[in-house]
């Protein structure tokens, strides 16, 4: 039988922390062999993984935890906090039994930094030498022997991407579960400024009980933990009054005599490394690295923004058309389904529910976003592995920045000419909250493909085919991009400024070499975007869609007309709403017809057409026929007065509200899901709305004032 | 001593002074770039504003008018 204590814990949970871009998420998907669970942090969108997996010689339980990579365990953002909260199991997180550190190999001094604050709180540590393929041709060779017997922790040298080292590594991660001291050597950069000594004493009487639990060597590493962290402007939680007030005079008082903590306590610990460098890693001499000839290349000076623009463009082609067969056929698919469905139902209310969940809801509402995503995030974890998405960020950091806007949210934002959907969940390649939620804020406004069939349907009627204007059906829709994206980086300069003002960050960025994007990473961030996509999003998409059929279907005054009698959208609560809103719609141009197109196409902009055609009348089986059908009807259709109703100003207002309201549920379920908050989607919801009204108002009342119809 | 800023590309200074705010400062501190240690241009972006540097053999990028805030001694 196992030895006493291998069984009889319930769950042994094992940390992996490590800096940014040291393969973390490849070791952690090849531990648990892609197995794993994504969440959020408690109170902060950053997501969370968790897997399950079995280490050698353990009979219960192993809960692997990602924690999100940093390069030091300090904090300035709740973000930030994570990474402290988690390692040391600070309240709300459990504390680890173990922690792995991942440590890039090939810049072991700057890795080692992190690892020498794991080392001081006292956690039973390993260290993962990952990508010690690469050491030679950065001319280095570490002795891992020496390294361990510095460090005093375990250290194993892995291939996390080629699997190589990992069954050594699993064994060393069982020894020092099973024995704890074998990963914990005790205090190793000392201070011995005897001032620093002070400093540290009188932070340690204001830490938390439940932070030191007893150890005094975890109160010693959060006394310099709060030294570094805590200021005026740190936006850190849970931090006890009385900690900060001598955190903060501690500081002071330093300051008075012209010394520097923060410089004391990080060149303390590099200066304990430096000094121990050469007896673990010896440096051969660099030659020039492919990274470097790759970057001549792709960050040159005239050349690198050319490519930059030509890689995008193949990556915006690929969505835009590459995903169009797919949703095709999804679309098509669960035509067909949700007719087969409603064919074995009695006719009536029923089959007309389900005919509407099955297409309205998960056809159309949720899957139809899937080919989509899965193209978004392969392309995105090509460019995040392989380490062009920091390039990126080198290109565009002015030019964004002028707007407000990170870097790193060029790919979300050309994205969301495709689709709104997937852009925003690709947000999540920016660190900060704010800058993610600027990001989701603009992106739908980008002219996204669902508004196409309806700016179809507004220019033909504006400028009908044949009318002698060969390219003013081109050019108005051009138009309409151009006034979109405007409106777009205004609205990022505004919000900026406003809404979203915060502190200026600084650029500091790390340019990560570059490597081979690793395969089974790539597909399983895929896949892990599409399902927490369709489980997380597609419950409130699939709510919204029954909510609006409820609101269109009822109440149902016209069940005697017929089996096959469309229901009577016009007499329905949505019809009612349309009616009521007619006042606030007039000023646009808009009749209550209109108005009840708008309402249907909440839940997705191109339903837009097909109420229309409800709402007229019309019917039949044949798209093309139908859409015909409606130009006609369009063009027919007069006000009360007699005098035509779809002049070419209501289209162009029509046109420059859809350009710009928020007409997409499904937009707003996935912000609720990425902000885990209804608050954001509100306000996405009213400043979109609000945004559009006041520019349909000025189109339509403008171009009254200016004699046109 | 220059500012970083005005090293030319490929050139080593010796980090002697930083400027700028706390967090700033510390973050290039704990990227292992401490008074003392030598840091080399290696590009920069004129459209982005940005510049390339190498710290302990780690490429970072740092805003041109931030590493204004940087002192090197040549």
């Amino acid at each position: 039988m196992s030895a006493p204590g291998a069984t009889a814990r319930a769950v042994r949970r094992v940390a992996i922390a490590g800096n940014p871009n040291t393969g973390k998420t490849t070791l952690f998907n090849q531990l648990s062999g892609a197995r794993g669970k994504v969440g959020n942090y408690p109170g902060v969108t950053v997501e969370r993984h968790v897997a399950s997996v079995t280490l050698p010689g353990i009979d219960g339980a192993v809960e692997l935890m990602d924690v999100p990579g940093t390069y030091s365990l300090s904090a300035r953002s709740r973000e930030e906090q994570l990474a402290i909260q988690a390692v040391a199991g600070l309240h709300p997180l459990e504390r680890p039994d173990l922690v792995v550190c991942v440590v890039d190999a090939t810049q072991l001094v700057r890795n080692l930094y992190l690892v020498l604050q794991l080392i001081e709180l006292g956690l039973p540590l390993v260290v993962a030498l990952n990508m010690t393929d690469r050491l030679e041709e950065t001319g280095q060779s570490i002795d891992v022997k020496a390294l361990e017997q510095e460090l005093g922790v375990p250290c194993v040298a892995i291939v996390a991407a080629k699997k190589q080292g990992l069954d050594a590594l699993k064994e060393a991660l069982a020894r020092v579960l099973l024995e704890p001291a074998r990963g914990k050597p005790g205090w190793r950069f000392e201070p011995d400024e005897a001032l620093l000594v002070a400093d540290m004493k009188a932070v340690e009487k204001e830490l938390p009980a439940d932070w030191v639990a007893g150890e005094p060597e975890r109160a010693r590493a959060l006394a310099l933990w709060a030294l570094l962290s805590l200021d005026e402007t740190d936006e850190l939680g849970g931090i006890p009054p009385g900690l900060r007030t001598v955190v903060a005079k501690r500081r002071k008082f330093a300051e008075v005599a012209g010394r520097s903590l923060d410089e004391e306590i990080i060149q303390g610990r590099y200066g304990w490394l430096d000094a121990r460098a050469k007896l673990f890693l010896k440096e051969t001499g660099a030659a020039t690295s492919t990274t470097d000839k790759i970057d001549r290349v792709l960050l040159h000076p005239v050349l690198g923004f050319p490519i930059f623009l030509a890689l995008m463009t193949l990556v915006f082609q690929a969505l835009f058309v590459g995903a169009e067969p797919f949703i095709g056929l999804i679309e098509t698919g669960f035509g067909w389904l949700g007719e087969r469905l409603a064919a074995l139902l009695p006719p009536g209310l029923f089959a007309d529910f389900v005919n509407t969940v099955v297409v309205e809801g998960v056809g159309n509402g949720v899957l139809v976003f899937l080919p989509q995503i899965l193209m978004l995030f392969l392309f995105m974890g090509i460019l995040e592995d392989s380490g062009y998405m920091a390039r990126v960020a080198f290109l565009m950091d002015r030019v964004m920045r002028a707007l407000g806007l990170h870097g790193r949210a060029f790919v979300p934002m050309l994205s969301g000419y495709a689709c709104a959907v997937p852009a925003i969940l690709a947000t999540r390649t920016m660190e900060r909250q704010r800058d993610r939620l600027l990001t989701m804020l603009v992106v739908p406004l980008m002219t996204c493909s669902a508004r196409l069939p309806v700016y179809g349907l507004l220019i033909a009627a504006i400028v009908p085919v044949g009318s002698g204007l060969p390219f003013a059906q081109g050019a108005l829709l051009a138009g309409m991009y151009l006034f979109a994206t405007l409106v777009a980086l205004a609205a990022a300069a505004v919000l900026g400024r406003t809404v979203l003002k915060g502190p200026r960050v600084p650029l500091l960025l790390e340019m990560p070499p570059y490597r081979m994007p690793h395969g089974p990473s790539v597909v399983h961030l895929m896949w892990e975007k599409s399902r927490v996509f369709v489980r997380e999003a597609g419950t409130v998409i699939l709510a919204c869609t029954i909510g609006m059929w409820l609101l269109l279907s009822f109440p149902r005054t016209h069940v005697a007309d017929g089996p096959s009698a469309p229901p009577a959208i016009t007499e329905s609560y949505g019809g009612k709403l349309g009616q009521t809103l007619e006042p606030a719609l007039e000023p646009l141009g808009f009749d209550w017809k209109i108005g009840v197109g708008l309402i249907g196409a909440f839940a997705a902009r191109e339903v837009f057409v097909s109420t229309m055609a409800v709402v007229y009348g019309i019917e039949s089986d044949d798209e093309a026929q139908g859409e015909l059908a409606l130009r006609e009807r369009l063009s027919a259709e007069t006000r009360p007065d007699g005098t035509r109703l779809f002049t070419p100003l209501v289209c162009l207002s029509l046109m420059v509200f859809f350009a710009l309201a928020c007409q997409c549920m499904s937009t707003l379920a996935v912000v609720k899901r990425e902000t885990a908050s209804y608050r954001w989607p509100a306000f996405l919801f009213t400043y979109m709305t609000a945004l559009a009204w006041l520019a349909s108002f000025a189109v339509y009342q403008g171009g009254r004032l200016l004699g046109f119809e | 001593m220059v500012r970083l800023s005005e090293l030319p590309d490929g050139e080593i200074g010796r980090l002697v002074r930083l400027d700028g705010d706390r967090a700033f400062r510390r973050r290039l501190m704990e990227l292992g770039l401490l008074p003392g240690t030598p840091v080399r241009v290696v590009r920069r972006a004129e459209l982005g504003g940005v510049l390339e540097l190498e710290v302990r053999r780690a490429r970072l990028t740092v805003r041109a008018s931030e590493a204004g805030l940087l002192f090197v001694a040549r």
